[in-house]
């Protein structure tokens, strides 16, 4: 059994090969390019201690990742909620719901929103037209655009491993409060609410080291206040062509996910939350 | 069950609507008689999806999406396959740390990855080629075959491989044809959602492809900057049915393996 088992190991030298040459290396360049661009040393960084820009667009990042993480909860807790005690049948349905957007093209939803809120956009017209309002209200290329096209996006990010928590918690025990005369909402609060903080807690940070690095639904949805890192970095490479400055803010960007993914770790197994093996 | 209150269920109908609405009103957009998008159009034709279907720019980017998403797929499926056997079946040491670097993929920022591996990629000489995009999409698509074949791995039982080895057979004939029927579900599964991983994917695309190699979401990131006629609602429509549909059929695969 065991000389099986050590065979069976080999198996995966090919996946670990494949991954050191196009995931782990071109990383490592970008570590190196950080400090060896334009020349050996921390300047990179220094610079983006010291200047007022860089450091407004990692505080933009951080507000926008923490604003659309609370948004996530907000609406993602009633909803795992929800799919935790409805029918299986009601339940994988829900759960379907929150899965196609999690697989369907980015850019097509991100598309459909800038069809949403723009100006001339659906609600505006719908919201003039019932006389609602009396000129177009601004919901995108500013902060609410983003935090709406973001949460879109995110929210299967809160909802999944909020679902995977409370399907292990056991109803018998609201029941048993219910029953020793706890009213319906002191049973959720001091009972289900507790048991269920490991997946909220699991579910924020996930989202927000997302949301960290997100790309697209920014660029597309907001407007030159806020720009985010992603965006940034990818200035810095495409426009700019500054190599060392873009793979830095790069680096900074990757330590602060490591970092925030080591304190997920912490918390719940991020393997099982992504739907992979408790080994 | 529990009783439901109401509000949660009304709460759960509206949060659905916000979950798929953005997308379902793409449809009857793209089928607009008129020039521009309006909701709700002005009149309803086949136009738009003409104009599309006639264009070579999108016929050549459906074609591109469907050559790098199909041999991302087998790429991905193979070694995913592997993977998944060693990570389930081998004993050794630093085996959680692997399975943690196979599934980072899937939150390290995209925007990281795409500018690490177009660096590394330009130096190679890949950057822009079919075999640039297939290898990087391949990084991004390992993550969900292994998660699947893992998954259909822990339903078979052992004892029909022990069986078969005591029976005489090999650990390939056992491999082929005790192991591999049972586990093809979950890969099938697999390989249907890498495809769908390089068929959706726009960042590592907008570093990893040339004016000569566009893939359908690069096309549509050109023209929404660019254009707003409906011919975007039209592919997207297209796109996220055919997303849709490769979804659901991976899940049923799914189910099918764990009932």
């Amino acid at each position: 059994m065991t000389q099986t088992s050590r065979r069976m190991a080999w198996l995966v030298v090919p996946a670990l090969i494949f991954l050191l040459l196009f995931f782990l290396y071109p990383l490592l360049l970008m570590l190196q390019r950080s400090i060896s661009e334009p020349s050996w040393g921390l300047h990179n960084f220094v610079r983006i201690a010291n200047s007022s820009t860089y450091l407004r667009v990692l505080l933009n990042t951080l507000r926008m990742a923490l604003a659309v993480t609370f948004f996530c909860l907000l609406l993602g807790y009633p909803y795992a909620y929800l799919m935790t005690l409805a029918k299986p049948r009601w339940a994988g349905l829900l759960l379907i719901a929150v899965l196609i957007p999690f697989w369907s093209s980015i850019l097509v939803r991100t598309y459909a929103w800038t069809v949403l809120l723009q100006d001339s956009g659906v609600i505006n017209s719908l919201l003039l037209e019932l006389g609602i309002i009396t000129r177009p209200l601004r919901l995108m290329r500013n902060f609410t655009g983003v935090v709406i096209g973001m949460t879109h996006v995110l929210l299967p990010f809160m909802v999944l491993p909020l679902y995977a928590v409370m399907q292990r918690i056991d109803l018998d025990l609201l029941r048993a409060a219910q029953s020793l005369g706890a009213r319906p909402a002191a049973a959720f609060r001091q009972v289900f609410l507790p048991l269920s903080l490991s997946g909220v807690y699991a579910g924020c940070l996930l989202v927000f080291v997302v949301a960290l690095g997100y790309y697209i639904t920014p660029t597309l949805l907001g407007s030159p206040r806020e720009t985010m890192m992603g965006d940034m970095v990818v200035q810095q490479i495409q426009q700019v062509r500054n190599w060392g400055m873009g793979s830095a803010l790069g680096v900074v960007l990757l330590a602060v996910t490591l970092l925030l993914l080591a304190c997920v770790a912490r918390v719940v197994n991020i393997n099982a939350v992504l739907g992979g093996d408790e080994l | 069950m529990m009783k439901l209150p109401l509000w949660l269920r009304a709460y759960g109908g509206m949060l659905v609507i916000f979950l798929l609405g953005p997308s379902l009103m793409i449809i009857p957009m793209s089928l607009s008689s008129g020039r521009t998008l309006r909701f709700p159009p002005p009149g309803y034709s086949w136009q738009w999806y003409e104009t599309l279907l006639t264009s070579s720019l999108w016929l050549n980017a459906a074609q591109t999406s469907l050559r790098v998403g199909l041999l991302t797929a087998l790429a991905a499926t193979i070694l995913g396959t592997l993977t998944a056997l060693g990570l389930a079946r081998g004993r050794f040491w630093g085996r959680n740390a692997l399975q943690a670097l196979v599934l980072s993929p899937m939150i390290i920022p995209l925007v990281l990855i795409a500018i690490a591996t177009f660096a590394v990629f330009v130096r190679w000489r890949i950057a822009g080629s079919l075999w640039g995009l297939v290898l990087a999409h391949t990084v991004l698509a390992l993550p969900f075959v292994v998660i699947n074949v893992l998954a259909s791995l822990r339903t078979v039982d052992r004892t029909l491989e022990l069986a078969a080895a005591n029976l005489g057979a090999g650990p390939l004939r056992c491999f082929a044809y005790v192991t591999l029927p049972l586990i093809m579900p979950g890969m099938l599964a697999g390989a249907l959602f890498a495809f769908i991983t390089s068929w959706d994917e726009i960042v590592v695309a907008i570093f990893l492809t040339s004016p000569r190699l566009r893939t359908l979401p690069i096309v549509m990131w050109g023209q929404l900057r660019t254009e707003l006629d409906p011919t975007i609602a039209a592919a997207a429509t297209l796109l996220t049915l055919l997303t849709t549909l490769i979804f659901a059929l991976g899940l049923w695969l799914r189910q099918r393996q764990t009932a």
